[in-house]
């Protein structure tokens, strides 16, 4: 394990609105677990979000969205990423989604896993750590 | 406040009930802290105020140093008003629900923008895409504002908008529409909150650099001070310090730091601190830690009174008092089990009102999932009117005065805030500090400690990290149509082909002069959003000559 490279997030935050308490703290709970992550600031457009994620040759991406555009931030960044071969990044997110539009992203495969408030930072860790795993013996 | 004999035995006997009884008790396994990671002692007792000074230190309420009211008989003359934040959708369905809200005996006004307006761009703008109308209602022009206010007498009602980097825009759309009712500026009342300063630090809701930003703040203080004298030209806010993990105690710091800021700025662009200092007002949260908020409060009314007159050299007594909104603590709230927000709330609720609050706004339990539903938005103000009717609270001034514990905690956070105020000084001012990210990665570190206490169990959330259980959830959520987006735009587009651009493209180019210069630009906004030009053309022009600004990402 020691050998292999570190697990590379990008923490970002599309859209207009400013609520980056949750990002910040899971940037720091990510990073405390051995994780290297880029944080991206503000008021990214999602073109802005995919174009750092491919620069910094990130695993995953995790998009923290409060403002309610999730419906349609997270399908457009997964159009950007795979228009641009970058599909095999997990793309994750948290904020304030109601249930039945995270069941729609997760079902169209526009996130993998979605974090709602209150959940552990450890549940983030735990299932990053799971995904890559998986990913890195099926391939 | 006590004899020194007294005192000297107070000591004595708390020593020996220190040695003797209290080892009889067991404590529970839990660590004794606030919510700010305060610790809190067992006991309070006199020797914990020995150095209150009764007149010196609270004196009578709407007398210096005011720590206890700012009116001489608080809530018995007229309560606070119930001012709940609301906006949605298009400016037509917002208007629905002010007056339902009206109806229903709220007493005053507050704006929630969309992101879009609240970040300056259009509803048809590339950016604007999936926001329009999501988090509050969507603004674009004054043909806008004139529906969002249609039937609403401006001459009676008071309007409080939460609106920072446009705020003079939203100003001016607003003093046009009561003008369009036949009400004049100097008749209209209410707040625009204004503090670019808590964005940099807290909220991020930024346009431009600080200094034309704080120009504009002064350009709007001294137009008020002539035109719209009932005005709060801007609200100090905490609010938003807090939600982004603060402590009590640098909430209150940060907010009053600001605050100090703003009357330099005022005093620097050559005002008297009298001419604009009566028109500051505050906003403050109310988190869950009971005692702490209220002492909160008492002591940011007492730093106020003390540094305006003594530093600011402030002569006119409005010119001292804090008079400040407060808004229960939406990170306090749970997704789990959400019905009990309610009860969170209404705690939140009472310390505000313990706490000398001029108006509140308390959250609706399901704004943790959504924006509230019309039923949950009823319980909130609900919550607010058993505490006015039913409690008996609102009977006497301040009643937790001269409770050992509310009085040490009072004195103990204004001491806590008087350190901030001599980093932030070292640093070289507020503005310097922002740019170097120190209240930023205080607040991060505050935030981040907070999220550990509470996955290491040292902290229990009621149905979070204890007493969970399993249940479906059961709250209707209310729903954004997606059109909304296609209707503004299309009243955007019937906008632009039905005004006098020739006159709209003029008076922007006039307004970007002004800008260049040192004209104060209010008249200038007024003119162009009185020609329908739109809030995203106004802002525009303006990023042309002001540039906008960039955050240093940190975490």
């Amino acid at each position: 394990m020691s050998k292999e490279r570190k697990i590379r997030v990008l923490v970002a935050k599309p859209g207009l609105d400013g609520h980056d308490r949750g990002a910040k703290v899971v940037a720091r709970a990510l990073r405390d677990a051995g994780m290297e992550v880029v944080y991206t600031g503000l008021h990214q457009t999602p073109e802005q979000v995919v174009e750092a994620a491919i620069q910094e040759d990130v695993d995953v991406l995790g998009l923290s969205i409060l403002s309610g555009a999730h419906m349609t931030l997270f399908p457009r960044v997964k159009e950007l990423l795979e228009e641009n071969n970058a599909g095999d990044i997990l793309l994750i997110g948290g904020g304030i989604i109601p249930e039945e539009d995270m069941e729609e992203l997760k079902e169209k495969g526009y996130a993998q896993a979605l974090f709602t408030p209150g959940i552990p930072t450890d549940e983030i860790v735990e299932w990053i750590r799971n995904a890559m795993e998986s990913k890195t013996s099926s391939a | 406040m006590f004899k020194e004999d007294k005192l000297n035995e107070i000591k004595k006997e708390r020593q020996r009930w220190e040695e003797e009884t209290l080892p009889k008790f067991k404590n529970r396994d839990a660590k004794f802290v606030t919510v700010s990671s305060k610790p809190i002692k067992p006991l309070y007792t006199p020797e914990d105020i020995e150095n209150l000074d009764y007149q010196e230190d609270l004196s009578f309420p709407a007398e210096y140093p005011y720590t206890r009211g700012v009116q001489g008989n608080m809530y018995r003359g007229r309560l606070w008003t119930m001012r709940q934040f609301a906006g949605f959708g298009t400016a037509k369905q917002t208007n629905e629900r002010y007056k339902y809200l009206l109806k229903h005996g709220q007493t005053g006004l507050s704006v929630a923008f969309d992101m879009p307006t609240i970040m300056g761009y259009d509803s048809d703008h590339p950016r604007s895409v999936g926001e329009v109308g999501r988090c509050g209602v969507a603004i674009d022009s004054l043909a806008d504002m004139e529906v969002l206010f249609d039937g609403i007498p401006l001459e009676k009602v008071t309007t409080s908008m939460t609106i920072n980097a446009p705020a003079a825009i939203l100003w001016c759309m607003y003093i046009a529409t009561a003008e369009k009712q036949g009400v004049p500026s100097t008749q209209i009342g209410g707040t625009i909150q204004n503090d670019i300063l808590k964005e940099y630090i807290a909220q991020k809701s930024w346009i431009f650099p600080p200094k034309p930003s704080m120009r504009l703040i002064t350009d709007i203080f001294k137009y008020a001070c002539e035109h719209v004298p009932r005005w709060n030209t801007v609200s100090i806010s905490g609010y938003h310090i807090r939600e982004a993990g603060s402590t009590a105690a640098q909430e209150l710091a940060f907010t009053l730091a600001d605050g100090f800021a703003y009357v330099e700025a005022g005093m620097n662009a050559g005002l008297d601190v009298d001419q604009f200092a009566p028109r500051l007002s505050f906003f403050f949260n109310a988190h869950i830690d009971f005692f702490e908020e209220i002492a909160k409060y008492r002591a940011a009314r007492r730093i106020w009174a003390r540094k305006m007159k003594e530093k600011y050299g402030a002569k006119d007594p409005r010119s001292l008092l804090m008079r400040f909104h407060t808004q229960t603590a939406g990170c306090s709230l749970t997704a789990q089990q959400p019905e009990n927000n309610i009860v969170r709330t209404a705690f939140e609720a009472l310390s505000a009102v313990l706490g000398g609050t001029q108006s509140l706004h308390t959250n609706s339990m399901d704004e943790v999932l959504a924006l509230p539903s019309e039923k949950a938005v009823r319980i909130a103000l609900r919550t607010q009117q058993l505490i006015a009717h039913e409690t008996g609270v609102p009977n006497t001034i301040d009643p937790l005065a001269g409770s050992y514990f509310v009085e040490a905690l009072t004195d103990e956070l204004e001491r806590e805030a008087e350190e901030y105020f001599r980093r932030v000084d070292e640093l070289g001012g507020v503005l310097e500090a922002i740019d170097q990210g120190f209240f930023q990665y205080e607040i991060a570190d505050a935030a981040y400690r907070y999220q550990k206490e509470i996955e290491e169990n040292e902290r229990i959330i009621v149905g979070v990290n204890d007493f969970v259980i399993e249940e479906p959830l059961e709250v209707e959520l209310l729903k954004i149509d997606p059109e909304t987006e296609r209707e503004q735009a299309r009243h955007l587009k019937e906008l632009r082909e039905n005004r006098d651009n020739e006159k709209v493209q003029k008076l922007l180019a006039e307004m970007q002069e002004a800008a260049k210069g040192e004209d104060n630009l209010i008249p200038y906004i007024l003119e162009a959003v009185k020609a329908y030009a739109t809030e995203g053309e106004i802002i525009g022009a303006f990023k042309e000559v002001f540039g906008e600004y960039k955050e240093q990402p940190i975490f």
